[in-house]
């Protein structure tokens, strides 16, 4: 679909600039990109990843130049200096801090519609793959910046995650005071995670030029999942999509700064205005918000190196997607069936993310006691964990590989300009608005 | 190596993979430099690694006298020791019975309370504070076994820190440590 280039150079010196480095044609290339002309808003948080992405690595360069990585330094340094002391520093850790939720909401969002619309499907698998690897990597990156503030909860946020690896046979131990640099989280652990912290973002940077490759060989998917046919069926990028991409970033920043001017600390943790120490535990430990589904799988499950297995195949689902969803229909506005099987999933991990901030013995139902089973009562946050990461797995292993065998699925239009021509504007008013 | 020689010559420019299959001089080479890249970056990659375990600073800490008069009878302190926090328990009578008497209750990782304290001294309980699941350090007089129950992930340990439910693999650690006098202990 990428089709030959249309640039022509007008000027002298872009003549001879695209003999010799054709950036400025790469340039108008991506602008000019043919892109479905049905895309709807769920399709703009793409662009707001990119800005995301930008805003932290800025954001985080300015505070990089205040900060003090040492386990002696590093509390005062962000709380002291950087909140109270350097000019805007607290707007630009504010920006960084809520920035990484921002950043998550979007990324859930634009996950939510590639499963929806059936994005991850032939032929946008490599698409797909990376983008699972961008939100790895966005977890590990989020994780040791949270450690940075040196705070209680980055502390044992840090002790509890780092202690995962202890979980693997034979080498687990030895690779967690690799991890560690000493044989608990200390200064050194700092240190490298600030270093992996600052590089991170520069290596995420690189797969999303990957994943806006991946994206640019066979184009966009539509809300229609049905391929594009014909150049009548697409507009350049440029103007449409980039004003349509710019109005949503708006908007996105609009929540950004209620949450950044409005509830600077809406989404932290107070336990973290205490200082580290590795003597005393915070009650209860939590994971930024961003984290609380993968840990309530992990709390569900009563074994340790299960629980972290489970943690793990959580995410492998999403990577083993493209191969276990094995209808020819993209879209899931043609499959009601399986719409209603996400629909209960999405709530599931909705339920997992409540299930991840509660303490594990806490009552689902207020004063309702049951029976005790595996360890907890039936009325418990546990089993309701229990429960929503099992319909979490068997969502990917039991239902999507199989749910295209029995289910009805509605008629797919034969392009993706028919269900725009069915609603009650008149065609012809809706053909030449769209010209 | 004639006949190589011969056959290399006479197909220009093919060093290797060539009509007869014979390993020619240009395949020894290509391997040769292979395996000599591979051994270097091997032999390269090992300080990258390395320098990410324990420094000669860190693992400089590694032992700690404590005087053990300063726990009264019943109380319970955490120090740290290479870091890492460490329960010394002064452990009632009661403790101590209770700790004897399951034994041999089922258990996940089965220990009796003499293999766990130092005889002469079996009202000391003195081992590693890290819950063995996740790391967290667990609080005392919770749980059904009047030891420990860690807030994170709701392990519970008995009197003598031996794992009684939830997701913990082991036993509170156990780390070496001796009585160089019956109120003074050396760790490590």
């Amino acid at each position: 679909m990428s089709g030959p280039s249309t640039y022509e150079p007008k000027t002298g010196i872009e003549r001879w600039l695209d003999t010799r480095l054709p950036i400025i044609r790469f340039g108008a290339d991506l602008m000019s990109f043919p892109t479905p002309r049905n895309l709807n808003y769920w399709y703009t948080f793409g662009g707001i990843l990119a800005v995301c992405l930008g805003i932290q690595i800025l954001s985080g360069i300015i505070l990089a130049m205040h900060y003090d990585p040492s386990g002696a330094g590093a509390f005062l340094s962000v709380e002291q200096s950087i909140m109270r002391d350097v000019n805007f520093g607290w707007l630009i850790r504010g920006i960084h801090a809520n920035g990484a939720s921002m950043f998550f909401v979007a990324v859930y969002l634009h996950m939510a519609r590639g499963l929806y619309y059936g994005s991850y499907k032939a032929p946008r698998e490599i698409l797909w793959l990376l983008g699972c690897v961008i939100y790895v990597l966005m977890m590990a990156t989020a994780f040791m910046g949270y450690v940075l503030p040196w705070g209680q909860m980055s502390f044992w946020g840090a002790k509890v995650i780092t202690s995962l690896l202890g979980a693997l046979p034979v080498v687990g131990q030895p690779l967690t005071t690799l991890l560690w640099g000493g044989f608990s989280v200390d200064s050194p652990t700092l240190n490298r995670f600030f270093s992996l912290h600052y590089l991170l973002p520069f290596i995420i940077a690189a797969v999303v030029v990957l994943h806006v490759w991946a994206l640019h060989v066979p184009g966009n998917n539509n809300p229609t999942g049905v391929n594009v046919q014909s150049k009548a069926d697409t507009l350049p990028f440029s103007p449409y999509y980039t004003v349509k991409d710019a109005f949503a970033i708006m908007v996105f920043f609009l929540l950004f700064a209620v949450f950044v001017f409005f509830l600077p600390q809406a989404l932290g943790d107070v336990q973290n205005y205490t200082q580290a120490n590795p003597l005393v535990t915070p009650n209860p430990i939590v994971p930024e918000w961003y984290l609380l589904p993968f840990y309530a799988i992990l709390r569900a499950i009563p074994d340790k190196l299960m629980g972290v297995l489970g943690l793990a195949g959580a995410l492998a689902m999403l990577f083993a997607l493209p191969w276990l969803d094995r209808s020819p229909i993209r879209s899931m506005r043609y499959r009601p069936t399986y719409r209603i099987f996400f629909a209960v999933w999405v709530v599931s991990v909705l339920a997992l993310g409540w299930c991840g901030s509660q303490e594990p013995q806490g009552q689902v139902i207020p004063g309702v006691t049951t029976f005790n089973l595996i360890d907890f009562d039936l009325n418990s946050v546990t089993w309701l964990s229990r429960i929503s990461a099992l319909y979490y797995f068997a969502y990917f292993l039991a239902i999507t590989p199989f749910i295209h065998r029995w289910e009805k699925t509605r008629p797919v239009p034969d392009s993706l300009y028919t269900p725009v021509l069915k609603h009650p504007v008149p065609a012809a008013a809706a053909l030449s608005a769209a010209e | 190596m004639a006949d190589t020689i011969a056959s290399a010559a006479s197909v220009p420019g093919s060093g290797h993979d060539h009509g007869a299959g014979a390993p020619s001089r240009r395949d020894f080479i290509y391997i040769a430099t292979g395996a000599v890249a591979a051994a270097g970056a091997v032999a390269v990659a090992w300080p990258l690694i390395d320098q990410l375990n324990p420094a000669a600073d860190t693992l400089a800490l590694a032992t700690l006298e404590y005087d053990l008069s300063k726990v009264a009878l019943g109380q319970e302190v955490t120090i740290a020791w290479r870091k890492q926090p460490v329960f010394i328990r002064h452990r009632t009578p009661k403790e101590t019975a209770e700790a004897v008497a399951d034994d041999h209750a089922p258990m996940k990782d089965p220990a009796t309370d003499a293999s766990r304290t130092k005889p002469g001294h079996e009202e000391w309980l003195i081992c590693l504070a890290s819950c063995t699941h996740l790391g967290c350090i667990p609080t005392f007089a919770q749980g059904e076994y009047g030891g420990w129950l860690c807030p994170c992930h709701g392990s519970v340990y008995d009197t003598a820190g031996r794992i009684r439910k939830g997701p913990a693999p082991k036993n509170l650690y156990l780390m070496p440590y001796a009585f160089l006098s019956d109120t003074k202990i050396k760790i490590g």
